[in-house]
């Protein structure tokens, strides 16, 4: 156990290494400079340039700007190139805003897609199953941004609430119940939206996991000892076919930050994809690495979270 | 009688009674949704040729970047206006059969052209990405268990470094570097078998020590890719890029070829030790062969249904950066910016939110369907049971 975990922590740290090279050559490589990003501005002389070159080290050779990067990151002095404020202070802000977009998603994703896949594997063939089947395919297909719309003139229009913002502008002193609900309502949607995608993609794996179980020799033996049907299905099957699903509370970490770029801007969310967005139309580096850097961490923390819940769930795996 | 009743045994050996063509339609017929899938998919596929056809050229039948300003945001199934149109203005069809946008350019044939951009762009962004798959994952699982030795890497990184000095304008070093490459090349070549293991001195023994697997080191690879979060990287390399319609193909290639590899490694693994692939060996075959007569299409199924899946995926992930504004520029037409420039008129004029919305939306279905339909039928397990 131990060792499995050193040796994944020095696999991981080797891995997040390159990840860092990797990503630092995709941004510096690419053609078009930061300081030309807005040639047409009377403001933006050689001089200032020049002064912005050396500022931001930009006049210096690649992997000493690549040194100079990260140990920035590291002591937490990263600074954004836009409006030099704190990259990591920004990212925190937003981040506090994008959580309970990400936790409230997570919470519908996984309450519902666990009733409807399981329901859908014991009624295997029916009406039901076909048609939560056909449904999940067609979330899975529908383009986030177009539904996105249906959704927001859907609510507008029968239920007369606003919707887009993380709250209404100038609300400022109306009753907390009022401010409560007002944010409710301005959360549901994009949750809703990044949810559906998840219900869709998670309840047909449990589909499968309860039917791979279902069709096990000691689920026959379960009914052959004259258990009631809802033992056999909650009780022996239901047990048996969560056990990969332990696992996947690690690889939604990820999901905190990779957001959804599209839905936040559709609803222009101050949240982390949105930031990301508009570090990447600003050319804003040190904003579009660190975010980078963080996603990459999230991920191998995932994946390593997933790999130890599954030695504690599963005693027949041993790393 | 009893006689010609065992000839006929023997002249018919016991094969399966359907041929594999027959257990194919037998088994789509089942899956009626996969059917569907593939329908739509011939449907969507005939209307972007024909689109391609209508829509190209310096004279097309239907024009999908003429501007008729006094004809903006008429609803679908609108009669032009005749009077005030110039006769190569009107429409081909004689009706705005979607309508037009705010510009008053047609609808129905700014669709056709992008059903164009959206096919090539799942195809050849899937395409690229399953050749790679196919590649890394092959050598991966064929020959995973070579080692790379402490002379291949070093001569890989003279050679980057060399290339990488070039590129930045020393010369002299990077000449002398790729020159050292090249004559270790020459050198490994011709003296391959003149050295025998026992002679090696010690720098020699260094040398060819062996360091990392060929299977380890792609795997890492593919660890690093999937450490990016995939749309946010496409966004940022399609950004940065200049905007054109292959750079967004290759970049959305280029990013997606890990969940191939792992496939594809993983049959290759388990086909390497079956009997069938010793008995190849055993005749003489060469590797190439091997992989590409024998093992290939064992392995091709779970590749075709990912690939399936990989072109909904590759057409969403379009129409969402054209949407954003990073798709192929105007004033080429695809669903995505359709869409994207129709939201402004969302209350005004739906059909321009709608129509690209649902046209997405039922080619992305088809192929989701069509490609779970395909698992199915290429899994033995189910196959068996009806």
């Amino acid at each position: 156990m131990l060792s499995f975990i050193g040796r994944s922590v020095v696999q991981k740290t080797v891995t997040l290494f390159f990840v860092s090279i990797v990503s630092f050559l995709i941004i510096h490589l690419a053609p078009g400079k930061p300081s030309q990003v807005d040639p047409l501005n009377p403001k933006f002389t050689p001089e200032v340039v020049e002064r912005f070159r050396k500022e931001f080290h930009l006049d210096k050779p690649l992997y000493v700007q690549y040194v100079y990067f990260y140990q920035d990151l590291f002591t937490g002095k990263t600074i954004s190139w836009k409006d030099n404020q704190s990259v990591l202070k920004k990212i925190w802000e937003r981040f506090l805003n994008s959580l309970p977009l990400f936790v409230v998603g997570t919470l519908i994703t996984w309450t519902l897609s666990f009733p409807i896949g399981i329901r859908s594997a014991i009624f295997r063939g029916g009406i039901y199953d076909r048609s939560t089947t056909f449904l999940s395919y067609l979330l899975i297909s529908i383009p986030g941004f177009f539904f996105a719309y249906v959704l927001i003139i859907f609510v507008v229009t029968h239920f007369h609430v606003p919707v887009i913002g993380m709250e209404t502008f100038g609300i400022g002193d109306a009753p907390a119940a009022y401010l409560f609900m007002d944010r409710i309502w301005h959360l549901l949607l994009p949750s809703v939206l990044s949810a559906t995608g998840g219900i869709a993609v998670l309840s047909r794996y449990v589909r499968s996991q309860m039917l791979e179980v279902e069709g096990q020799e000691y689920i026959r033996t379960a009914r052959a000892k004259g258990l009631p049907a809802e033992q056999v299905h909650y009780k022996h099957a239901l047990r048996n076919a969560l056990l990969p699903f332990v696992t996947m509370f690690g690889l939604i970490l990820p999901g905190l930050i990779g957001g959804s770029v599209i839905i936040e801007s559709i609803f222009s969310w101050p949240g982390m994809g949105r930031m990301a967005y508009e570090a990447i139309l600003a050319r804003d580096y040190p904003v579009i690495l660190t975010v980078n850097f963080v996603s990459a961490v999230l991920v191998l923390a995932g994946t390593f979270i997933s790999d130890l819940l599954y030695l504690v769930v599963d005693p027949r795996i041993r790393l | 009688m009893n006689m010609d009743k065992k000839d006929f045994y023997i002249e018919s050996p016991p094969v399966p009674k359907r041929t594999r063509m027959q257990e194919l339609q037998h088994v789509f017929a089942q899956n009626r949704l996969a059917l569907l899938g593939l329908l739509i998919f011939i449907l969507f596929f005939c209307c972007a040729v024909t689109g391609l056809f209508l829509t190209s050229g310096s004279s097309p039948v239907c024009d999908p970047s003429m501007v008729r300003l006094q004809e903006k945001l008429r609803p679908p199934l609108a009669r032009p206006n005749l009077e005030s149109l110039k006769p190569r203005e009107i429409p081909a069809l004689g009706i705005y059969l979607m309508g037009t946008d705010d510009l008053g350019r047609d609808v129905f044939s700014r669709m056709l052209q992008g059903a164009w951009v959206s096919l090539t762009v799942g195809f050849v962004a899937v395409g690229i990405s399953v050749l790679i798959g196919i590649f890394m994952g092959g050598i991966a699982g064929y020959f995973g268990q070579k080692h790379f030795r402490m002379d291949h890497i070093l001569f890989t990184l003279c050679l980057v470094l060399g290339t990488g000095l070039i590129i930045i304008n020393s010369y002299v070093v990077g000449t002398v570097l790729l020159s050292i490459c090249s004559a270790y090349i020459f050198y490994s070549l011709s003296g391959r078998n003149r050295f025998k293991k026992k002679d090696l001195s010690f720098w020699k023994a260094i040398l060819r020590r062996n360091t990392i697997s060929v299977d380890t080191l792609i795997m890492r690879i593919v660890d690093i890719m999937l450490c990016f979060p995939s749309f946010f990287l496409i966004l940022t390399v399609v950004a940065l890029l200049p905007a054109s319609i292959y750079n967004i193909m290759i970049v959305i290639g280029l990013t997606s070829w890990m969940g191939t590899t792992r496939f594809v490694r993983a049959e290759f693994l388990s086909l390497r030790e079956q009997d069938f692939v010793a008995a190849a060996r055993a005749l003489g075959l060469g590797n190439f062969r091997i992989i590409f007569r024998h093992i290939m299409p064992n392995a091709v199924a779970p590749v075709l249904v990912s690939a399936t899946i990989g072109i909904a995926s590759a057409i969403l992930t379009e129409a969402g950066l054209s949407f954003l504004g990073f798709g192929v520029p105007p004033p080429h037409a695809t669903w995505g910016n359709i869409l994207s420039n129709g939201k402004n008129f969302i209350f005004d004029a739906p059909w321009l939110t709608f129509i690209p919305g649902i046209a997405i939306l039922i080619v992305v279905l088809s192929f989701n369907l069509f490609g779970e339909g395909l698992r199915d039928v290429l899994n033995p397990k189910l196959r068996e049971r009806h």
